[in-house]
């Protein structure tokens, strides 16, 4: 009986090992056909013992579903809801951002004359000021508006029971991509925050899928960088249509740019099941939880308390130190230039290659604690006065990167980065935290910056090459 | 001393130990052991509650923490002891629930399985029944929340579902305590007087059906013949990891085993999806 234990390959082992090649080639879609016959069993015997009456059957919310859900219409819908929730966003966030940084900036004067008054040294008023206070300004004007819609909007959405049928839709997507249908749901986490993201990997339950989530999820991108989404493609599409059309264009542009970020989560999720991640997907099993009217009470309750000054607590706390830091450094010199002319010179051949310019990446790379902060430091270092300039608007906001050599090229460019660059660090450390690993974590980094360098290079290279640019 | 229950035979020694180490379920003697098995939010915790009354106590799966209920109630002098498994869609193991579900139905070896279908998605907790039966023959099905069915104007026809399934199908409403007897008659007349049933088989495609016939030969001649159903053991082959697989084959040569060790049954408990 020992040796009958030890024996290496029992029979049942062996017709498993047969049977490996048809596996291999057709195992999966054995699988699923598998499931499709029992459902049709089930579905036979239901249909047979079981009787509905006419009246009194709640049909409403199927037909809804037979919308949501529908192979013609649930992508359009999709794609519709996202530009309209972009371009509710963008036209209802414009006018509270100016009203906003105006009342702002009028208290920094303010603040000026007290610390003028009180006889404060010029380099204590600016860092604190010109510094910390500023870009704190700065950031809650230029995000607080925009969360403040989209965030209760996306809340609406998953209080409706939408979110589901999303994942349900791309199910078939993650499949192609040998991925699980339930990494929709951690995408969407995404775009709320990165970090929740990755946490909210847990959810699946395949730890080679779970890795994959981890992994791509920086490609849809966070609140963080929607600001910078929004400003640039609001201020690139500006001239371009009639005013009445304008917000509308620009919504549908930056739903673009998402759309390429889920297109590069499935190419990456693709490229790392067929390489690093090999495995066979798992199916879904998700219940599409009926309709409900959401209760708006909570909705902004959850939407405003727990998401929006959440991430805008977070911004800030990044952003005041990171202000100070930035204002010291662009006022110490080393010769003829301060620490951050020299930075963006060191950086500038290798920001050229990929179509940016030695400040935009080394705003990048200084806003590896959060991504909120990018623009904020390159208009602090663009503006040769040390700090930022007063910019009520977005055309004015537009005026200093054209004045900046900034092009079409360029834009587009620093759009593809941000979405495809590196994390930030609290996405960095929560991937750590999930995996547990520092070889993952460091993928986490090296596959974006990797894509990101790539994607920027060919753009720009084929752009020049071809005599757009 | 080899117990004989239709095609499979239980060392009694052995299953002790399974239940023990891999399941830690504490048994007295002669306790009959029932699995609850059904979709998740179908009642069976209610049902769970309304069979045990207060005399329940909880404990934790090996392995990752899934809730998982166990209470004992007394029926015609004969002591049932009842194990409420996670919540599932089906068995095809996508999920720790599912896994922990399937190697209970599989390894466990229960002396009867209790599936509870949903009067309201009937279709939907077929699915799962279906798969059970695939496994086992030694089983009662529930059609639970029959008072929410009657209310959105759903009948079930119940006698037609149970020549249909061909195994006992009780109608119940968990929450006003309506069915409970019958489901205790039935579970008692599976587990104890061992009821013969006729589990419907799932009929799939032509060619799926084609492998199976195919592989059949070769499997019937196989020890694991003698504990599992040749059918769900070709499926198995067809769509399973290979740890599954494995652990199949470890619990057919421990049950060949005279005396099974502590250590082997921990092996079989160390089976994980990766």
């Amino acid at each position: 009986m020992r040796t009958a234990l030890n024996k290496p390959a029992d029979p049942l082992s062996q017709i498993y090992a047969d049977l490996e090649p048809l596996r291999h080639t057709s195992g999966h879609q054995l699988a699923d056909r598998m499931v499709a016959d029992i459902f049709a069993n089930a579905h036979l015997i239901a249909s047979q013992v079981i009787q509905q009456d006419p009246l009194r059957n709640p049909r409403r919310r199927s037909r809804l579903d037979q919308l949501t859900a529908s192979r013609l219409f649930g992508y359009p819908l999709m794609l519709l809801l996202l530009v309209g929730i972009f371009w509710l966003t963008i036209s209802g966030s414009n006018l509270p951002s100016e009203m906003l940084s105006r009342f702002f900036f009028r208290f920094q004067d303010i603040l000026s004359q007290w610390f003028q008054a009180g006889g404060a040294p010029l380099w204590l008023h600016g860092i604190l000021v010109l510094g910390i206070y500023r870009t704190s300004a700065w950031v809650i004007s230029v995000m607080l508006p925009p969360m403040a819609i989209f965030f209760p909007l996306f809340t609406l959405l998953e209080d409706l029971g939408y979110l589901p049928r999303i994942a349900f839709n791309l199910d078939s997507l993650f499949k192609k991509a040998n991925a699980c249908g339930k990494q929709c749901l951690t995408m969407c986490m995404g775009f709320g925050c990165n970090a929740a993201g990755v946490v909210s990997s847990r959810i699946i339950d395949s730890p080679r899928e779970r890795l994959i989530a981890i992994l791509t999820n920086n490609f849809v991108p966070c609140n963080g960088r929607f600001p910078t989404l929004i400003a640039i493609t609001a201020i690139f599409t500006a001239g371009s249509a009639a005013f009445a059309w304008r917000h509308l264009l620009t919504a549908a542009a930056i739903a673009l740019v998402i759309c390429l970020g889920i297109a590069f989560t499935f190419a990456v999720s693709w490229g790392l099941s067929r390489t690093l991640l090999k495995g066979e997907p798992s199916s879904l099993v998700l219940e599409l939880p009926p309709y409900r009217l959401p209760k708006f009470g909570a909705v902004l309750y959850r939407s405003l308390i727990d998401r929006t000054f959440f991430v805008l607590r977070r911004a800030v706390v990044v952003a005041a130190p990171a202000g100070a830091v930035i204002w010291a450094l662009s006022n110490i010199y080393l010769g003829e230039l301060n620490l951050i002319a020299h930075g963006a010179a060191f950086l500038e051949p290798l920001a050229r290659l990929i179509g940016l310019d030695g400040f935009i990446l080394m705003a990048f790379i200084l806003g590896l604690p959060a991504n909120e902060i990018v623009i904020p430091i390159l208009l602090m270092s663009y503006l040769s006065t040390g700090s930022m300039l007063e910019i009520d608007s977005l055309a004015e906001l537009g005026t200093i990167l054209f004045a900046h050599g900034w092009t079409w090229l360029t834009a587009v460019n620093v759009l593809l980065f941000s979405l495809l660059h590196w994390p930030c660090s609290t996405a960095l450390l929560s991937a750590y935290k999930e995996t547990g690993s520092k070889k993952w974590t460091l993928l986490a980094f090296a596959i974006p910056t990797f894509i990101a360098f790539s994607v920027c290079f060919f753009v720009t290279q084929a752009a020049r090459l071809l005599g757009w640019a | 001393m080899n117990i004989t229950i239709g095609k499979r035979r239980h060392s009694p020694s052995f299953n002790e130990h399974i239940r023990k180490h891999f399941f830690h379920l504490p048994l007295k003697n002669d306790q009959a052991v029932v699995a609850i098995a059904g979709n998740p939010n179908v009642g069976k915790s209610t049902l769970f509650n309304a069979l045990t009354g207060l005399r329940q106590h909880t404990g934790n799966w090996p392995g990752k923490t899934v809730d998982r209920a166990q209470g004992a109630f007394l029926f015609r002098e004969k002591s049932f002891l009842l194990v409420d498994l996670p919540g599932t869609y089906s068995l095809l193991a996508h999920s720790a629930e599912e896994e922990i579900a399937r190697d209970f139905i599989c390894f466990g070896q229960p002396d009867a399985m209790l599936v509870i279908l949903d009067a309201t998605a009937l279709e939907r907790s077929l699915n799962l029944a279906l798969q059970i039966m695939e496994i086992t023959s030694r089983m009662v099905v529930c059609v639970n929340l029959m008072d929410e069915a009657g209310k959105k104007g759903i009948t079930v026809n119940i006698p037609l579902l149970e020549k249909d399934l061909g195994v006992p199908v009780i109608p119940t409403t968990a929450r006003n305590g309506k069915g409970l007897k019958e489901v205790q008659t039935a579970l008692y007349e599976i587990a104890v007087q061992q009821r013969p049933t006729a589990p419907k088989q799932v009929r799939y495609s032509a060619e799926i059906e084609g492998l199976i016939q195919e592989l059949l030969p070769r499997l019937q001649t196989l020890p694991a013949a003698s504990f599992f159903n040749s059918k769900w053991l070709a499926l198995r082959l067809l769509d399973s990891h290979p740890p599954f697989v494995e652990n199949i084959s470890r619990f057919v040569r421990l049950q060949n085993a005279p005396t099974a060790t502590y250590q082997e049954v921990e092996k079989l408990h160390a089976y994980r999806l990766e």
